[in-house]
C-alpha cells in the first residue's frame, strides 16, 4: 500500500476534509481540529490550501490505530458555515446506500 | 453435502484463533494497518465505503440447513439483518466490526463455514456448478474434485502471495454454469477413451480491465495429476506474473505475454518435475473424500405427481413452475431455483428471516441442503415433485418466488458505488430500474433468456464483459456514464460484449436497454431465436442505429 | 535484527558482504549473487564459511552446482507480499536436495513463520524483535496442513489414509 503521503502532489480545488473509516468498527469518520476523529461532519476540520491538506492528512496517517485509509476529500461549505460532501460517493458514505431499502422486505 | 472430519475442523479452529491474534495486535497498534491489510484479506475482510466488508466462503456453492442459519445468525447479531450472495458462490456482510469479526468466525467455523482466502492474492473460493451432482446428464459429481481442491489449496505454504488473486472453477456438465472460462483455471471434468475420470484444463481466462476467454492448455490432466498440474501452473505464476503492475498481474496477463505455447511449455516442464510425487492422487483419496460426500435417500416417485397435475390450474404456480423449476437426474424430483432478483429489489441480497426461513424449507424439502450459484441466486437441489406446489406458496410468502430466473430481471450486480470502495458508479440502483421496467411477467417472458450483467466500475465483479447486455459504470467530470456491450456470455461459448457507442447518464440507462430490447424483438427471426443469436446473426451495428438514431 | 535458529534467538556468525566490500581474512561471510557467482571459486577457498544472498527474481537453477559447499542461502522478502522466494526454498529442499541453512530475510513477519517453515525455511532474520520473541508459538499455531512439502508433515489426506486403515484393521 502506498501511503496517501507519498501520492501524487496533494491539490486541493476547493474547501476540504480528511475522511477515514474508524479501525475497530470501520464507519465513517472525519478529522477534527481537536486532532481526533468524529462521525459527524460538521465537526470536521476544513482545510483551504494544500499545504493545510497535506498537515491535515499526515496527521491522520499517523493516528493508524484510530482510523484506517485516510484521504482528502471535496466538500462543500454554505453560508451558514454547514459543511457538506462534494461528491456523490462522500454523499453517500454520509447519507448510506442509496437503494431505497437495504434489502428485500 | 461434505461433512468436516474432525481434521477440518481443527484447521478451522486454528485458523480463527490466528485471526483473533491477529486483530488483537491490529487493535493494539502492534500490527500497522498496511501489515494488517493483507492478514485481513486473507480472511475475507475489506475496508469498504461505509465499513469493513466481511465475505463468507461457499465453497462449490453448497450449503446445509445449519450452515445457512449460522450466515443468517451473523446478518442478525454482527450486522445489518441481511446478507449479499456474490457471484463466486461466496456470501458478504457490509457492516461488520473489525473487533467482532473473530466472535463472528467462531460462530461460523461451528459449523464447518469459514472465510479462508475470500480475498487476497491467494487461491480463492473453489467453485463449482450449483447444480453438481444433480443436473441430468452430468460426468459425475465435481465437488469432489473440488473439494480436493479447496483443501490442497487452503493456506498453502508457496502460494499464499502470489501476483494476484487466483481464482479456480469446476464444471461437469456440458453446460457450464461455473463460468469455467472466466477463471484463472477453469476445469472441464470429462472421461478419456479408457472411461478415466480426468479435467480438460484452461487457464488465463478473467474479467476485469483486460478481460480474456480463457485457453486450453491441456486437453486432458487424469484426476490423479491433477493437483500437481495445477501446482506447476501456479508455480511457474508465481515466479513469472508482474508484479510491477497491479492491473498487469494476474496470470491471464502472463499468459497472452508469453502466448499459450510458451505458457504451457513452461508448465509442462514444471509438472514433469513433480507429477510423480507425493501430490499423486490416488482412488482411495478420491473414495475417502466420496464418502464424506452424503447423499439424498431418493424415493421412487412418479414422473408426473397428482398434486402437480392440480396445482397446474394455477396460472402464478405454472409461471414459476416452467421458470424457476428444472429437471432433475432423479425422476419424480427437480431443482428449485430460488431468485434473489426480486421486483426493485438489490440482486442477490437475503434477509436473515429470509435465509431462516429458507433452510426451514431446505429442511422440509430438499433433504436439507441449499445451493447457491454465481448468477446470485438459490437454489434446492432435491424437490420431490410433488412439494412443488407447496413449497411455491411458501416461497412466494417470502418473497422468494419471483418467476425471473434467467430473463431480463434476472440481473448480476456488484454492490456499486453504494456500498464499494473502488466503484465509480452505482448499479444496484440501476437493476432496481430495469426490474421495475420490465416487472410485467408476460414481456420478460416474451423476450426469453437475456443475461444484463452490471459493474460499478472496470474491475468487472458484476461480469458486464459476459452479459448478453453488459453494463458497465464510469465517472466523466464528476459523474456517473455507463458504456453499454451486447453480445457477451459467460457460459461454454464463452464470449466478451461489444460496445455500443458512447456512454450514456444514469437516467438514461434503463431507455437505453428498452430500445436495445425494442430492436432485438423486431429483428429476431422467430420468437425463438434468443438475444444473444440475434446478436451473433446480425452483429452490433443494427442495435447501435436503433439505440443511437434519437441519442 | 534478530536472528531466529532452531527456534531461538542467536548470534549470527555471517557478516554481509555487499558488492565491493574486501572478504575479510577469516569468518563467515553472506555474498550477493551476483558476487559469489562472479568469483565462487575465489570466495569457496576462504577459511569461513560461505553463504550466498539469492534475490527471488533469479533463477535458483545458476546456484545449483554450488550447492553442496555453500553453508547458507538467504532469499528476500522485498515485502512479504511478494512471495517468489517460497518457491525457490522448496526448489531448493525438494528438488535439489540442498541441506545446508535456508535463511529468510527482508520483510520477514510473525504471520509468514509457518509458511516459511513449511517451504524449508530454517533461519530467519525477524524484522521485530517481538515476532522473533514470538516465534516458538506462532510455529505451533497449526497442527493440520493440507498440502505436502519438503518438511515432511503429514497431510490431512495421508492421516486419514491412515485412520481408515487403522480402523479397518480393527473391525
Amino acid at each position: 500500500m502506498t501511503s496517501p503521503l507519498e501520492q501524487k502532489k496533494i491539490k486541493i480545488a476547493g474547501p476540504s476534509i480528511v475522511t477515514a473509516n474508524r479501525t475497530w468498527d470501520g464507519i465513517v469518520v472525519y478529522r477534527t481540529a481537536a486532532r481526533s476523529w468524529s462521525a459527524d461532519l460538521s465537526e470536521a476540520a476544513i482545510v483551504r490550501n494544500s499545504d493545510e491538506a497535506k498537515a491535515l492528512l499526515a496527521e491522520s496517517v499517523a493516528d493508524d490505530v484510530g482510523a484506517i485509509g485516510p484521504y482528502i476529500a471535496p466538500v462543500q461549505v454554505g453560508a451558514d458555515g454547514k459543511i457538506e460532501p462534494g461528491n456523490l460517493r462522500e454523499q453517500i458514505r454520509r447519507t448510506g446506500v442509496t437503494i431505497g431499502q437495504s434489502a428485500q422486505a | 453435502m461434505y461433512a468436516y472430519d474432525e481434521i477440518d475442523r481443527t484447521l478451522v479452529n486454528e485458523r480463527v484463533s490466528e485471526f483473533r491474534d491477529q486483530v488483537k495486535r491490529r487493535l493494539s497498534g502492534e500490527l500497522t494497518e498496511d501489515e494488517f491489510k493483507i492478514l485481513r484479506l486473507q480472511n475475507g475482510v475489506y475496508l469498504q465505503l461505509h465499513a469493513y466488508m466481511f465475505r463468507v466462503a461457499i465453497p462449490y456453492g453448497t450449503l446445509a440447513t445449519n450452515q445457512l442459519r449460522a450466515l443468517a445468525h451473523v446478518a442478525r447479531k454482527y450486522d445489518r439483518g441481511y446478507g449479499h450472495f456474490t457471484t463466486r458462490q461466496n456470501i458478504q456482510f457490509n457492516w461488520i466490526k473489525l473487533a467482532e469479526l473473530p466472535d463472528a468466525l467462531e460462530d461460523l467455523a461451528k459449523v464447518g463455514i469459514h472465510a479462508m482466502q475470500t480475498s487476497g492474492n491467494n487461491m480463492r473460493n473453489v467453485t463449482s456448478d450449483q447444480w453438481a451432482g444433480v443436473a441430468p446428464g452430468e460426468i459425475e459429481d465435481p465437488r469432489i474434485w473440488s473439494e480436493l481442491i479447496r483443501q490442497h489449496t487452503t493456506l498453502h505454504p508457496e502460494f499464499s502471495f502470489l501476483p494476484r488473486k487466483f481464482k479456480i472453477a469446476i464444471t461437469a456438465s456440458d453446460h457450464d454454469r461455473a463460468a469455467i472460462k472466466v477463471h484463472d483455471i477453469g476445469l472441464r471434468l470429462i472421461k478419456n477413451e479408457k472411461g478415466e475420470t480426468g479435467f480438460e484444463v484452461l487457464v488465463g481466462g478473467g474479467l476485469g480491465r483486460t478481460p480474456f476467454i480463457a485457453k486450453t492448455i491441456r486437453h486432458f490432466v487424469h484426476g490423479g495429476d491433477i493437483l500437481s498440474y495445477i501446482e506447476a501452473i501456479l508455480r511457474v505464476y508465481n515466479q513469472y506474473g508482474r508484479r510491477d503492475n497491479i492491473y498487469k498481474a494476474r496470470i491471464k496477463i502472463l499468459v497472452h505475454e508469453l502466448g499459450i505455447e510458451k505458457f504451457s511449455r513452461e508448465v509442462e516442464e514444471e509438472w514433469q518435475h513433480i507429477r510423480n510425487s507425493s501430490l499423486q492422487i490416488d482412488d482411495e483419496v478420491i473414495e475417502d473424500i466420496r464418502s464424506r460426500f452424503t447423499y439424498p435417500a431418493y424415493e421412487k416417485l412418479p414422473y408426473m405427481p397428482d398434486e402437480l397435475r392440480q396445482a397446474a390450474a394455477d396460472p402464478d404456480f405454472e409461471a414459476w413452475r416452467k421458470n424457476s423449476v428444472a429437471p432433475h437426474k432423479v425422476q419424480g424430483y427437480s431443482i428449485v431455483t430460488i431468485s434473489l432478483k426480486p421486483t426493485g429489489g438489490p440482486p442477490g441480497d437475503a434477509t436473515a428471516e429470509q435465509m431462516d426461513a429458507l433452510a426451514d424449507l431446505a429442511d422440509r424439502y430438499s433433504f436439507g441442503e441449499i445451493r447457491v450459484g454465481h448468477e446470485q441466486n438459490l437454489a434446492l437441489p432435491h424437490v420431490a415433485k410433488r412439494d412443488l406446489p407447496a413449497l411455491w406458496k411458501a416461497l412466494d410468502k417470502l418473497g422468494l418466488a419471483t418467476p425471473n430466473v434467467n430473463l431480463i430481471t434476472d440481473i448480476i450486480a456488484c454492490p456499486g458505488l453504494d456500498y464499494c470502495s473502488l466503484a465509480n458508479a452505482r448499479s444496484i440502483p440501476i437493476a432496481q430500474e430495469l426490474t421495475r421496467r420490465f416487472a410485467n411477467h408476460e414481456l420478460a417472458n416474451l423476450i426469453g433468456r437475456l443475461h444484463i450483467n452490471i459493474s460499478g466500475c472496470i474491475n468487472a465483479c458484476g461480469h458486464h464483459h459476459v452479459g448478453h447486455i453488459g453494463i458497465l459504470g464510469v465517472e466523466k467530470n464528476g459523474e456517473e456514464v455507463y458504456q453499454i456491450t451486447i453480445g457477451g456470455r459467460a457460459d461454454e461459448n464463452a464470449a466478451l460484449g461489444t460496445l455500443i457507442g458512447p456512454g450514456v447518464k444514469f437516467d438514461e440507462v434503463a431507455d437505453v436497454v428498452e430500445d436495445i430490447v425494442e430492436a432485438y424483438l423486431a429483428l429476431r427471426e422467430r420468437p425463438e431465436e434468443l438475444f444473444m443469436d440475434t446478436v451473433k446473426r446480425l452483429g452490433v451495428e443494427p442495435f447501435k442505429e436503433r439505440v443511437y438514431a434519437t441519442r | 535484527m534478530p536472528l531466529v535458529k532452531g527456534g531461538k534467538i542467536m548470534g549470527d556468525s555471517f557478516v554481509k558482504l555487499a558488492v565491493d566490500t574486501p572478504q575479510p581474512e577469516g569468518g563467515d561471510i553472506l555474498v550477493p549473487a551476483e558476487r559469489f557467482l562472479g568469483d565462487a571459486e575465489g570466495l569457496l577457498e576462504g577459511a569461513g564459511k560461505v553463504g550466498v544472498i539469492w534475490p527471488n527474481n533469479r533463477d535458483i537453477v545458476e546456484l545449483v552446482p554450488y550447492l553442496d559447499r555453500i553453508a547458507a542461502v538467504a532469499l528476500v522478502f522485498p515485502t512479504f507480499r511478494d512471495g517468489r522466494a517460497y518457491s525457490q526454498a522448496r526448489l531448493l529442499r525438494e528438488r535439489y536436495n540442498y541441506r545446508g541453512e535456508l535463511r529468510a530475510t527482508g520483510q520477514v513477519l510473525r504471520d509468514q513463520f509457518v509458511f516459511m517453515l513449511r517451504a524449508g525455511f530454517d533461519a530467519f532474520e525477524v524484522k521485530k524483535q517481538a515476532d522473533a520473541e514470538a516465534f516458538m508459538q506462532t510455529a505451533k499455531r497449526y497442527s493440520v496442513f493440507y498440502q505436502p512439502t519438503g518438511d515432511g508433515r503429514i497431510t490431512a489426506l495421508h492421516r486419514r489414509m491412515q485412520l481408515r486403515h487403522s480402523e479397518g484393521v480393527g473391525t
